[in-house]
């Protein structure tokens, strides 16, 4: 039997009245989608291609393209949706697991777009902030108990390592291998301009980009791609990755046709040979082993660089995290079932882990109750989408937030949910040469230092609305949040109020 | 003087600045109008082999061999800024042989023309550089000036 036919996702529609035939859009399509044809004397195109990345429609210059989602459906069924159903035609093709890219698109709750935030009226004034000093810095790391003294009285300034961000948000972990070398650039320059951190994801660290250590936190992950005593001494933090919001438990593999030249060196594996993270670290089966391992890296480092542990958020989250916070770890990061990712099977991408705002607030309510928050910073990440998700993480308990989708999205990405194809038109998700110059770095890192600065102003704007001007103060203040729309529950878990109460 | 200069490390060829300069120059408000279902004559070219590609534009040369090669005395030199005047010029080409650049070539009447930096056209500025998706072609002052 042959293969099940699925009618293409999208149509191309190219309003020939506007098209001066400059081929820009064939030129521009790495995946060969539009042709010139010189009979005719018109361009043509071949849908079956097009993942509707719109790099074609940005480029055309007579803006006559754009590219429409098919209505050619499958009999309505509310129980197979078209999807469900194409997607065992794929599998009865393939025989293959499913695989995704980038974050969770099903329609779950978004609960940040359910929490609402204050603001002052009357008794305790909002406050300017362009015309008042407004505080974004934030220091992650572990904190002291409490004010120490010498016996002369003296106040013990030493703390534990910090890492000193300008504000509370700080560039996710993508590796070199799953983006450019042209996006990593763009990423370790803006977090430099900007005073704030990028992470290098589990690829190891191009010898490039040592200059951008102090603005750079390296990754410990189940493969120990390219880590070694350098790698480990650039960084302004080690982060251990045990999981990945977009695929807990699952490992990664980047097939060896990717590993050649610089990521194979970068990565210390033979060009050609697959990279496999196992799914988990095979030292680590216990909280104790991962204390060994926290305290072998904090070794390694001479005890001058804070310990971050990412994990996914996952059931049980808050138990989990009091384990971490108990392991000698000086940050810990949760990933959301939103994050984003190069590739995953799609089941697991969109059926496992838990809301990172949930998981936030049951981990920072829990380490609270058991008089440990102290004892750790925590950042957030899978799915802040703007300042208005910053504010809220930060007042249900985050000391700071990890974006990347959004980082993304600001070097140009388009969100078509391809990467593992390998073909970004963009220059992000691609090793290709001619594709990863499409990023200049010059324009990257700018777009990346602007979209912070932007969210920078909406950060004080929202806080001196709430007559906060140090977001020192708006960690863990609840009471700046009112849930709209949510049950009794999940107000519970969230610890915030229903708007009106 | 400001000149337009190629940072060839960027250069998609997607030849966009071939298209935008043959509008900015075409003196109609449409690209459209100006372009659809036409021969175009841009002012820059793009020059590919294999896996290099870059725009070549009038690098308006401070001792320059097309002003000198003129028989009718079209080419002159105005504030920096190399220029053809149409109504001079036979259409010999001998500038455009002469160019060690290829940045003469003939236009739509058969007079040469080449790129003015758009000082005078709808753009005001030159259209390749405002339209370059990849900052492959700048529009800035350098000291390096031949
Ligand atoms: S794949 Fe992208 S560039 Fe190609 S036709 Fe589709 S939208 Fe355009
Ligand atoms: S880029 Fe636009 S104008 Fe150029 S060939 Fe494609 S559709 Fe036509
Ligand atoms: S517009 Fe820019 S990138 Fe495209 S061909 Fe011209 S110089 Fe190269
Ligand atoms: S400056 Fe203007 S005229 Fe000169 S090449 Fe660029 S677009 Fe064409």
């Amino acid at each position: 039997m042959i293969d099940q036919y699925i009618y293409p996702e999208f149509e191309v529609v190219r309003n020939q009245n506007r098209c001066i035939s400059c081929r820009v859009c064939e030129r521009q399509c790495a995946n060969e989608v539009h042709r010139y044809d010189t009979d005719l004397g018109v361009m043509l195109s071949d849908e079956t291609k097009c993942v509707n990345c719109q790099r074609c429609v940005s480029l055309c210059p007579t803006h006559a393209l754009k590219i429409v989602k098919s209505d050619c459906r499958l009999r309505e069924n509310a129980n197979w949706s078209d999807q469900t159903i194409k997607e065992v035609y794929k599998q009865a093709n393939s025989g293959g697991v499913l695989l995704s890219s980038m974050g969770n698109p099903t329609p779950l709750p978004v609960y940040w777009d359910k929490i609402l935030i204050n603001a002052s009226q009357v008794t305790n004034p909002p406050i300017d902030p362009l015309r008042e000093p407004m505080e974004t810095k934030v220091f992650l790391g572990k904190k002291p108990e409490k004010v120490l003294r010498r016996a002369s009285g003296e106040l013990i300034t030493q703390m534990p390592p910090q890492i000193e961000l300008s504000m509370p948000v700080m560039f996710s972990a993508m590796s070199y291998g799953s983006i450019s070398y042209n996006a990593h650039a763009s990423l370790a320059r803006a977090a430099t301009e900007l005073g704030i951190c990028y992470n290098t994801g589990e690829g190891g660290l191009h010898e490039d980009f040592y200059c951008y250590g102090e603005n750079t936190i390296v990754q410990v992950a189940s493969g120990r791609f390219g880590v070694h005593k350098n790698y480990l001494e650039a960084a302004a933090a080690v982060e251990i990755k045990m999981g990945q919001g977009a695929k807990p438990g699952i490992g990664g593999h980047l097939p060896g046709a990717k590993i050649v030249g610089d990521i194979s060196r970068t990565r210390m594996i033979p060009e050609g040979s697959d990279a496999i993270s196992p799914a988990p670290h095979h030292d680590i089966y216990s909280i104790e082993d991962l204390r060994q391992l926290v305290y072998s890296l904090k070794e390694a480092t001479d005890y001058k660089k804070p310990v971050i542990i990412k994990v996914a958020a996952v059931h049980n989250i808050a138990a989990i995290a009091s384990g971490i916070a108990r392991s000698g770890a000086d940050i810990i990061a949760i990933d959301g079932f939103r994050g984003g990712t190069g590739a995953a099977p799609t089941r697991i991408r969109d059926n496992v882990g838990i809301p990172i705002e949930l998981a936030l607030a049951a981990v920072d309510q829990r380490l609270r109750d058991e008089g440990i928050r102290n004892n750790v910073s925590l950042v957030v990440g899978g799915s802040v989408r703007s300042a208005a998700d910053v504010v809220k993480a930060v007042a249900l308990g985050a000391d700071a937030v990890y974006v990347a989708t959004a980082a993304l999205l600001a070097l140009g990405c388009h969100l078509c949910r391809t990467c593992h194809s390998g073909k970004c038109n963009w220059g992000i998700a691609t090793q290709r040469p001619d594709l990863v110059k499409r990023l200049n770095p010059d324009i990257g890192s700018r777009r990346l230092v602007n979209l912070m600065n932007a969210w920078r102003h909406e950060i004080k704007e929202l806080m001196g609305a709430m007559g906060i001007n140090s977001i020192e103060c708006l960690r863990g203040n609840r009471l700046m949040l009112r849930g709209v729309g949510l049950t009794a529950k999940e107000l519970e878990i969230l610890g915030i109020s229903h708007a009106g109460e | 003087m400001k000149r337009v200069y190629v940072n060839e490390k960027w250069c998609l060829g997607c030849h966009l600045c071939e298209y935008n300069c043959a509008f900015a120059n075409s003196g109609m408000t449409d690209m459209v109008k100006a372009l659809k279902d036409k021969p175009i004559y841009p002012r820059v070219h793009i020059e590919q082999s294999d896996d290099i590609t870059y725009a070549v534009s009038c690098r308006h040369c401070k001792d320059p061999l097309c002003v000198k090669s003129c028989i009718a005395g079209a080419i002159s030199i105005v504030d920096g800024v190399v220029k053809i005047d149409k109504t001079k010029c036979v259409g010999c080409l001998t500038c455009v042989l002469v160019c060690p650049y290829g940045a003469v070539r003939p236009g739509p009447t058969g007079a040469a023309q080449k790129c003015e930096l758009c000082l005078e056209n709808s753009c005001g500025e030159p259209a390749c550089v405002k339209g370059c998706p990849n900052n492959a072609i700048v529009y800035e002052e350098r000291q390096e000036e031949k």
